[in-house]
């Protein structure tokens, strides 16, 4: 136990001095940091400005009022990622989820479908998400089959859904195979079944060692949503196109560039903190 | 007396290397069995086969007198009826100390959760814990870690207590607070094979003494004749080792 702080403490002179020599420091650092900043950023501003094209770019790609024009169509586009991003990352969690568990499952009775998903997982983490848009988006509604939507936006979140449940069921399954033998070795000797085992103390350390990597795939797919446009789907990126090909300015792109941008800064940041406490916490965890 | 365990001619090799060699050992009830010798010597391995958590290559080990090393055996019912303490602790990080306790009492036992929680709070409570049930295990001192994970196995009521070096992870300070909770337990009439490399608290607990080489006992009997007067030279040459060491 530590002691309690004592009250009655007042630093002694040569505290005093070094706290004002630590002060002078950060002053001197914050001064150095300031003129690099403003030179290093200058500089670039000076030879984007003074590039023999600058103007046209600022009228085509930063044209401020056809940007506000175009605002609203672009930004519905966006909601339409966002339902896909959400919906389709519900129906990921779960699928992956399922395929974690499937691999590194050793019940017998359960080895077809343990093929069947490293079978999965080889194909949809291995072929590149554009293909599998056009391939699921141009080849269902080929097929014929009753009962299936030929909807775009449904066949869009489908072949999204089928890659990015392959990535995440990696994720997850790296998760699982990280926890240390001696967990399961513990909770095998306290009588609990490979189930149970899995269920109460496996899975729930995975989740919890997995949640930073999982909010990076989460960003990732946000972005990735922008390639259902191809099947025609007037998401962000679509809308974007379709205003800037009527008129041949390109601002709409800058548009929802910006849109995305203002989404997923935010979210990267916040997977940059969790990270970093969960380095934090797993230091403080070195005992076990 | 009825023996609780008995191993017959046990034999188990990782590889090329074999751990445990013809190996053979009684353990009446209520009696304690101290496993000594160097590491490597095949103390832990011997313990984690009793447990079913190794698979042995030849011989048979029953339990109260059933065979528990036929293949048929359903292993989660033997393994509630023995209690496992590892070196490492290995408490559930994601879990507080009572949930830790409980959660093979109501996922195995399939007690109440307010049952599983009296008893739980009445064996902390006896052990010196019951302010820590609500803290996570990274919140504990080495020590008390380690006497929640003896607790954890108690919960279970086992017949048998394997307690694998228990104390081999804690500083000098914390290993007698975990020690005296196994002589209470011996006391209380429980059950026990335990490697230590702990040969004083091995001379207060042990009614019989095993000195492990190279995958079997050398030589076995009283804490008295095998750590004070051993006859076998290489337990003699391993209690000097002991000694040097400071450890006895």
């Amino acid at each position: 136990m530590s002691e309690r702080i004592n009250s009655a403490w007042s630093p002694s002179s040569r505290e005093i001095q070094r706290r004002g020599e630590r002060k002078r420091i950060s002053r001197r650092q914050a001064a150095i940091a300031a003129v690099s900043t403003t030179v290093v950023l200058g500089t670039l501003l000076i030879i984007l400005v003074t590039s023999p094209g600058w103007e046209i770019v600022k009228n085509t790609f930063f044209d401020i009022d056809y940007g506000r024009e175009v605002f609203p169509t672009v930004i519905a586009g966006l909601w339409i990622n966002l339902q896909l991003t959400f919906i389709g990352g519900a129906a990921i969690g779960v699928i992956a989820l399922g395929l974690a568990l499937l691999r590194t499952t050793k019940s017998p009775a359960l080895t077809p479908f343990r093929f069947l998903a490293t079978a999965y997982v080889d194909i949809f983490r291995g072929a590149p998400l554009i293909l599998i848009i056009l391939l699921v988006g141009f080849g269902v509604p080929a097929l014929q089959l009753k009962g299936i939507s030929s909807n775009v936006i449904f066949l869009g979140t489908v072949a999204v859904v089928l890659t990015y449940s392959a990535y995440v069921a990696e994720v997850i399954r790296s998760g699982i195979l990280s926890i240390h033998p001696s967990q399961r070795a513990a909770a095998r000797s306290l009588g609990l079944t490979s189930g149970q085992t899995m269920r109460y103390v496996v899975l729930p350390q995975a989740i919890r060692r997995v949640v930073p990597p999982l909010l990076n795939d989460f960003v990732s797919l946000l972005k990735d949503t922008g390639l259902v446009s191809i099947l025609g789907v007037t998401d962000a990126v679509r809308a974007a196109q379709i205003n800037a090909s009527r008129t041949f300015n390109y601002t709409p792109y800058v548009v929802a560039a910006v849109l995305f941008l203002l989404i997923t800064i935010p979210m990267t940041r916040y997977t940059d903190r969790a990270i970093r406490q969960r380095t934090n916490a797993q230091s403080s965890e070195g005992a076990i | 007396m009825a023996n609780v365990l008995e191993l017959s001619k046990i034999r188990k090799s990782f590889g090329t290397e074999l751990v445990l060699n013809d190996l053979s050992l009684s353990v009446p009830e209520h009696t304690a069995t101290v496993l000594i010798g160097a590491s490597g010597s095949g103390k832990s391995t011997l313990l984690r086969c009793i447990n079913l958590l190794e698979s042995i290559d030849d011989g048979q080990i029953f339990l109260d007198g059933e065979e528990i090393s036929d293949p048929l055996i359903n292993v989660d019912e033997v393994r509630r009826k023995l209690g496992m303490v590892f070196q490492s602790f290995n408490l559930f990080p994601h879990k507080t100390v009572l949930e830790n306790i409980t959660l093979a009492p109501i996922k195995v036992q399939g007690k109440s959760k307010e049952e599983a929680i009296t008893a739980t709070l009445a064996l902390l409570k006896r052990f010196d814990l019951a302010d820590k049930a609500d803290q996570y295990p990274d919140r504990l001192s080495g020590g008390q870690q380690q006497r929640v994970a003896i607790i954890r196995s108690l919960a279970l009521n086992p017949r048998l207590l394997l307690l694998d070096e228990i104390t081999s992870a804690l500083d000098p300070v914390l290993v007698n607070e975990v020690l005296s909770i196994v002589r209470d337990l011996k006391s209380d009439g429980m059950t026990m094979v335990l490697a230590t490399h702990e040969m004083g608290f091995a001379t207060q607990v042990a009614d019989e003494v095993c000195f492990l080489e190279s995958g079997n006992i050398l030589e076995r009997g009283s804490a008295q004749d095998v750590l004070h007067a051993p006859k076998n030279p290489k337990t003699q040459e391993f209690l000097k080792r002991v000694h040097q060491a400071g450890r006895l």
